[in-house]
């Protein structure tokens, strides 16, 4: 049972991480336009960097 | 413009926390540069980056970037660039567009609180996955000392995020508990702050069962219905503000014989505007200097323009056609004809009985008697074992089965596949009930002009007329830019007639074009100036200078998809009527067309209203379709109405869904949509019902196990998510 000591606060940490890219992903606004970025990956366009 | 704001508009995206600064900043930059455009057409890849690239290459444009859920582009541009440029350029490349008021777009406090609620969906997903590793742990037979860390742990979890999470369900349960009412955050937020507290309690005594991962699926999946529900009333609110920021309320002032444009909350009576052609009225006047041709149609129904010239009285919202006037401002703004009007609509919308949606007749009968069961159950039990604990249990178990998760998302998640559906077909949704009322629609009402008919005139019968006065007209039309003369230039250019070569043409403002051809006047314009009877039909009246002066008529052209739209409804058993403000010639032409059999003309607004009013006392379901200010009475009037985008402000407020396309023919299929969609939201209510009648029963013997909640939970969110997304 010792290993819990270790594998609880992991899998903490990794969900923390998790909620972390989400709320850093909202506020960079990635979720204002779903429809448009799935589309944008078809185009050549800003395929080396986003357009700002 | 300093260089903080720039640095700002070069980079909307960055700013990461809108402050208070950053908004303010947002704004000035949506006044100085920002131009924000819709496109209604936009629908793929390739459509983003025409538009952006064809945008961008302009010179004097900083940055374009098109948003295609919202179907608009945002433009960063110097100011000296205006919209009617980027509009002009677009529809070049085959995008129509329109300019919409960025001041009116207030999207940024519905982004705030959109992004707010989704954060709270996120973090209630993140401590839902983590608790549920923990009580799969403790279901699968954790014991003593390793299932009390677990709980404490879930605990440790599961507090804060309540308490962050559950904000918008206390707060509005706060709200209807203080207003005496019970609405359905009431019985949520008992659930969540009951289980939690008995939990925690169970958690202290060492006990077996704890609902911490029942209380936390539950608030996620509430908060994902709520998110799916603000999303698409946020979406009917951003409609709603987007037509009215269609129409950018500019005027052109005329102060000591300068133009300025001004905005027309500006004006006053007395002071001069003055009116280009093709421009639209913006106040009640009277023309001072100038002499025109007014389009009505928009007011009143009629196709024929009416001559204007010094001392004609015009009315905001009427089009002028062919010559600049100058015109004394009588009432402008709140005071004017078209304002007056859209009054009268908000009296009719509010005398309108309000529509109880099913959603909330469903809340009204399911939050008494669920706080009433769980209160027998608490009671029952107590009386039977004199256990307050165990009661405690029961009653908290009762009210977390029966919590209104899968009825929290089955409307939502039915009403946001529909609305999507209908948005790709160019229907936008201003109004939340408008899908079940659509659903109930058994007779559909027609306008005609510029509904059923695209309001712009088409020759007819004119390749019967010889050569060489088709070159004579095709010469003076393409001299003016009336609506019919360029109808005539168009359509005589499409059949390869070559201009005669008229010499001096000149275009005499209200009245047509004239030049000089082989030493004779000719001349292309009214019947009266022409020196003849006008007739009952729309015509422009050419003379060769020989001979009496021939008749070139026109009629409007049907909507595009206009039959299959009235086939359909009446395929799908709908009464079909015509109700017209237009002579009775027009409209009988259009009714034969179009097959409907039953149609009336000469229809005042009044007339409009009252019919509509006498189907409804009959029992009728009437869609009234118009976009007219002739029809915004009966638009208000009707059970459900629909208005083209581009209908007139007050007929685009008094309706409950906007035509986006110039296609008519996705109107059927709109009912068809609503009626399926309403169907779902009834199957949706029946699976959670059901759901309620196997779980609760468990519930109320006392055997609900968190495992059995937190199963029944989310499968039943689950079925009701996947029906919803059966819609087709």
């Amino acid at each position: 049972m010792g290993i819990l000591l270790f594998l609880i606060p992991v899998s903490l940490a990794l969900g923390g991480l998790g909620l972390a890219a989400f709320l850093w992903s909202l506020r960079n606004r990635q979720y204002d336009d779903p429809e448009g970025d799935a589309n944008r990956i078809l185009s050549k366009e800003w395929d080396d960097r986003p357009k700002p | 413009m300093s260089a903080a704001t720039a640095s700002i508009s070069a980079c909307p995206a960055c700013v990461a926390a809108p402050t208070a600064e950053d908004i303010a900043a947002h704004a000035a930059r949506g006044r100085d540069a920002g131009l924000i455009l819709s496109l209604p057409t936009a629908h793929c890849a390739v459509c983003i980056s025409d538009v952006e690239r064809a945008l961008e290459s302009m010179p004097g444009v900083a940055s374009a970037r098109v948003n295609l859920t919202l179907k608009r582009v945002s433009v960063v541009a110097a100011p000296e660039v205006t919209a009617d440029q980027l509009v002009a350029r677009l529809d070049a490349i085959g995008y129509p567009a329109h300019e919409l008021d960025p001041g009116l777009l207030s999207s940024t406090e519905t982004d705030r609180r959109s992004r707010d609620l989704l954060m709270r969906v996120g973090v209630a997903g993140f401590s839902m996955m983590n608790i549920m590793l923990l009580s799969v742990a403790v279901w699968s037979g954790a014991e003593a000392a390793t299932r009390d860390m677990f709980h404490w742990i879930s605990a440790a979890i599961a507090l804060p995020t309540l308490a962050f999470a559950g904000q918008p369900f206390f707060a509005s349960a706060f709200a209807s508990l203080r207003a005496r009412r019970l609405g359905m955050d009431v019985p949520i937020s008992l659930a969540l702050i009951l289980a939690s507290a008995i939990s925690l309690f169970e958690t202290f005594k060492g006990g077996e069962h704890a609902y911490f991962d029942a209380a936390v699926s539950l608030c996620f999946f509430l908060l994902a219905g709520r998110y799916l529900d603000f999303r698409s009333r946020a979406a009917a609110r951003s409609a709603a503000e987007e037509l009215a920021a269609l129409e950018v309320p500019r005027a052109t002032k005329l102060e000591g014989g300068e133009e300025k444009v001004v905005p027309i909350a500006g004006l006053a009576p007395g002071d001069l505007v003055r009116v280009r052609p093709g421009g639209r009225m913006p106040v009640d006047g009277i023309v001072t200097e100038g002499a025109s041709e007014i389009d009505r149609s928009l007011l009143t129904g009629e196709t024929l323009p009416v001559a204007a010239g010094v001392g004609s009285v015009v009315s905001a919202g009427e089009v002028n056609l062919t010559g600049p006037l100058t015109l004394r401002v009588t009432a402008a703004g709140k005071d004017s004809s078209l304002h007056r009007m859209a009054d009268l609509v908000a009296v009719a919308e509010n005398a309108r009985t309000r529509y109880t949606s099913l959603a909330d007749r469903m809340a009204r009968a399911y939050s008494p008697s669920v706080h009433l069961l769980a209160l027998a159950s608490f009671t029952a039990w107590f009386y039977l074992t004199r256990d307050l604990r165990l009661a405690v249990n029961v009653a908290a178990a009762v009210l977390i089965i029966t919590c209104p998760c899968a009825l929290a998302l089955a409307v939502p998640a039915v009403v946001t596949a529909a609305s999507g559906k209908l948005f790709r077909k160019g229907f936008l949704i201003k109004d939340g009930t408008a899908l079940e009322r659509l659903a109930e629609v058994d007779t559909v009402v027609f306008d005609k002009t510029g509904t059923l008919t695209v309001g712009e005139p088409e020759p007819v019968g004119l390749m019967d007329r010889p050569r060489a006065e088709l070159e004579l007209a095709a010469a003076l039309a393409g001299a003016s830019a009336h609506p019919l003369s360029r109808a005539l230039a168009a359509r005589l250019g499409a059949e390869g007639i070559r201009p005669a070569p008229v010499e001096d043409i000149r275009e005499v403002p209200g009245f047509g074009v004239e030049g000089r051809w082989q030493g004779r006047r000719v001349r292309l314009g009214r019947a009266e100036w022409l020196g003849v009877e006008p007739g009952e039909r729309t015509a422009t009246w050419l003379s060769t200078g020989q001979g009496a002066p021939v008749e070139l008529a026109f009629a409007d052209r049907p909507r595009p998809g206009a039959h299959q739209a009235v086939s359909g409804l009446r395929a799908a058993g709908k009464r079909v009527i015509l109700l017209s403000g237009d002579a009775e010639v027009p409209v009988a032409a259009l009714a034969a067309t179009l097959g409907i059999p039953e149609w009336q003309s000469a229809m005042r607004p009044e007339e409009k209203a009252a019919r509509i009013a006498a189907l409804t006392a009959e029992g009728r379901r009437v869609l009234m379709v118009g976009d007219g200010l002739n029809d915004t009475a009966a638009l208000a009037g009707a059970h459900v109405s629909i208005s083209p985008a581009s209908a007139l402000d007050a007929a685009r407020t008094a309706s409950d869904i906007v035509l986006l396309g110039q296609d008519l023919a996705p109107l059927s299929e709109a009912v068809r949509i609503a009626v399926a969609a309403r169907r779902r939201i009834k199957q949706n209510f029946a699976l959670s019902l059901a759901y309620n009648l196997v779980a609760v029963p468990v519930a109320l013997v006392g055997l609900a196990t968190p495992l059995i909640a937190a199963l029944a939970m989310s499968t039943s969110s689950i079925t009701v998510s996947l029906n919803a997304l059966r819609l087709r």
